[in-house]
């Protein structure tokens, strides 16, 4: 996994462990990614054909047969591959791999709107914009100012909040000293109210993710498609036995 | 009774030998007639062509353009393509229109390289309709794209991004083969073109005049002339078709090259390349049988030359489902639950309408009727059959492309695709651009190459050995 890769110096490779039995399925951090990262609400009738726009989603599965019945929730993002599908098919690199952060980048600038990546996408993990961004009063008051509001005919994605990973490594770089763990949050672990999201450095060994990420629990999502996932989830319900 | 004896003798004999009279044109007519025939029709348009003329032209500026510019100016929202069904009826033209364009290639350069000798009168409007429907699938691509008015960041060229184009993207591949193809066909179409726009410029005045002497070249027909216009076009007809092989099979890997399932699939290559030429023979006749009704080209195109490009139609129509069975064979063995969700929704969903009309009108009707001389012979039949397989052809792109996406390994982002009037309507625009191109260069262009008709009929000729006529070919060159 990916712990066992040499560290470069400068370089992090950020990632994230999701434990399933803490979710409780709440969406707050549906909500909290829509305030940071300017995600515009595309209302019920573009929802109904298909089009919802959550950069994080809360997908939820029946388990067992009723009455036996249980929810299962998982947060899915972009699983920020370390061998994207989406990256090579793009013909014009609006979306490559980042050798300083170990996520994968998407240049809206750049972006033709192919839509390649996003059906190459395993996870469903891409949004295409379809109209320009459209914010009713008064949240176009709360638009974040470090984020791009993207316009129409581009591709969007989860981007692990790089805004404050930038800010959280120029802040440590002003001051001389290493970032230390759990100083960069995105927005969906900060307001995770049961902590299931938890967001860190898998090149320290000492992180947290890290430590959790060699859980016996530890899983990734779709493994066996060999994208190499920088998100861990650890296994919910009543499969494990710990 | 030993008439009838003898006349079942022959049938035992030649069972298999159509009149190659007919086949082969070995009938001569002078060759000033011969020009006449094809030069009447492209001098005169009546009122009910011109009358078409603007229609399609309206149809092509509001149904294409005209929504097309919508769309830019609002978003590709207004088409019904949604998450996670990310290409929809766009792409599915897309690879139709790519499809119908190896018609031309198919049946002029693969019967030019073997001297399959009957090609001589189909092979201009053939190559035509390649030029043309190049033309019209060229532009999906640009119409598809979120950012229409960025298309040129995919052309590799210098810009102050400093950015090249990603050569590891099908979709630079398919901007490659595709211009590619359009310059090569360009050429190839109007290479053997020469003589006859010489041929018209001899026999015109005013504006047709002067372009013809343009177009012709300053030809004069001299010896050298025709030998370095032989070896050309021999030398473009085997260049082209690897080209040919190659877009499809590019354009398959726009596809295959994913991990999409019902994408990923190591026998799309060939697939596509089989079911584009299917469907463009298919095109091939049907508009041979309108421009022969239209132009009163009975002299050149002859029932025997339909009733060749209907076998061809039947055995591309086996080779198409060959592919397609073990397609299908190897997702349903192969057991993955994804891949047996979208079988199920083939067999039984909402994708059963198209799926059971594709075979339909892919399998069951031609394989019932083509192997049949009759219906081969007639025209009202072919035409309904080719159009039938046209529309098949169609439905197996659209299966493929937004039915498949439809399904992904996350049952929770299944998502569903049915098609909005822009989409429809910008499809249907392309089929109007199409035959409005086709229709224009009707009056321009010579649609039948005479004189290679002109050449196949020197190079024929009938010996009589010991009790029966054969015919004969000498090379001229």
């Amino acid at each position: 996994m990916s712990e066992s890769k040499e560290t470069q110096a400068g370089s992090h490779h950020w990632g994230m462990v999701i434990d399933l039995d803490k979710c409780t399925g709440c969406q707050a951090c549906v909500i909290a990614c829509h305030a940071e990262n300017n995600i515009p609400t595309v209302g019920a009738a573009e929802v109904n054909l298909g089009r919802a726009r959550h950069w994080i989603r809360v997908e939820r599965y029946w388990d067992g047969e009723f009455p036996d019945l249980k929810a299962r929730f998982i947060p899915i993002m972009c699983q920020q591959c370390g061998h994207a599908p989406c990256e090579p098919v793009c013909p014009v690199f609006a979306t490559y791999h980042s050798d300083e952060e170990n996520i994968n980048i998407q240049v809206y600038n750049r972006c033709v709107g192919t839509r390649y990546c996003a059906n190459n996408c395993a996870y469903v993990a891409r949004f295409f914009n379809w109209f320009d961004p459209y914010f009713p009063e008064p949240l176009n008051e709360q638009l974040n100012p470090d984020v791009t509001v993207r316009s129409r005919g581009v591709m969007e994605k989860c981007t692990f909040c790089i805004q404050r990973i930038k800010r959280g490594e120029d802040a440590a770089k002003a001051e001389g000293r290493d970032l230390h763990d759990g100083e960069i949050q995105p927005a969906c672990a900060q307001s995770c109210p049961p902590q299931a999201i938890v967001f860190g450095d898998f090149y320290d060994p000492e992180s947290q993710v890290s430590q959790l990420a060699r859980s016996k629990r530890a899983f990734q999502l779709l493994e066996s498609l060999g994208t190499e996932p920088s998100v861990i989830y650890l296994k919910g319900g009543e499969s494990h036995a710990e | 009774m030993l008439s009838e004896s003898t006349s079942k003798f022959k049938n035992l004999i030649w069972p298999h030998e159509d009149d190659p009279k007919e086949r082969l044109l070995l009938d001569p007519i002078p060759q000033e007639e011969m020009n006449q025939i094809m030069l009447k029709p492209m001098l005169k348009a009546g009122p009910g062509y011109w009358l078409l003329v603007a229609l399609l032209a309206a149809i092509v500026l509001v149904c294409l353009f005209g929504y097309w510019f919508y769309m830019v100016r609002w978003g590709m929202g207004i088409a019904g393509i949604r998450r996670p069904v990310g290409w929809g009826v766009f792409i599915a033209t897309f690879v139709f229109w790519i499809g119908i364009s190896h018609s031309g290639t198919f049946v002029s350069a693969i019967l030019r390289v073997f001297n399959a000798e009957y090609r001589r009168p189909i092979t201009r409007a053939a190559e035509l309709m390649t030029t043309f429907s190049l033309a019209c699938g060229g532009l999906f691509p640009i119409i598809h794209l979120g950012r229409a008015w960025v298309v040129y960041y995919m052309i590799p060229m210098p810009n102050q991004r400093g950015l090249w184009d990603n050569f590891q993207s099908p979709l630079a591949w398919d901007l490659l083969a595709i211009t590619t193809y359009l310059l090569s066909s360009t050429i190839y179409v109007y290479l053997p073109m020469i003589p006859d726009l010489a041929m018209a410029r001899d026999h015109t005045t005013g504006w047709r005049h002067v372009l013809y002497k343009l177009a012709s070249l300053g030809w004069r027909g001299l010896e050298y002339e025709w030998h370095y216009l032989h070896k050309a076009i021999n030398i473009l007809a085997f260049a082209i078709i690897p080209i040919m092989f190659s877009v499809h099979t590019i354009v398959s890997w726009d596809f295959a090259m994913a991990q999409q399932i019902g994408w990923r699939s190591s026998i799309f290559g060939p697939y596509f390349v089989v079911g584009a030429i299917f469907s463009g023979v298919s095109a091939v006749i049907a508009v041979l049988l309108v421009v022969r009704k239209t132009m009163n080209l009975q002299y050149f195109l002859r029932t025997e030359h339909f009733e060749a490009l209907a076998k061809l139609v039947l055995i591309f129509s086996f080779s198409w489902a060959y592919f397609f069975f073990n397609d299908y064979l190897v997702e349903w063995y192969g057991g993955e639950w994804v891949g047996h969700q979208l079988l199920t929704l083939q067999a039984r969903g909402p994708l059963a309408p198209f799926w059971y009309a594709m075979l339909f009108f892919n399998i069951v009707v031609p394989w019932l009727t083509l192997w049949n001389k009759k219906v081969r012979r007639s025209p009202m039949a072919l035409f309904l059959i080719t159009l039938g397989i046209n529309v098949g052809m169609y439905l197996e792109r659209f299966i493929i492309i937004p039915g498949f996406l439809q399904r992904n390994r996350l049952p929770f982002d299944w998502g569903t695709y049915s098609p909005r009037l822009p989409e429809i309507s910008i499809a249907l625009g392309t089929l109007a651009l199409f035959s409005l191109l086709y229709l224009l260069a009707s009056r321009v262009i010579p649609l039948i190459p005479v004189w290679e008709v002109l050449e196949g009929q020197l190079s024929h000729s009938r010996r009589r050995i010991g009790k029966t006529v054969v015919t004969s070919i000498a090379e001229l060159e």
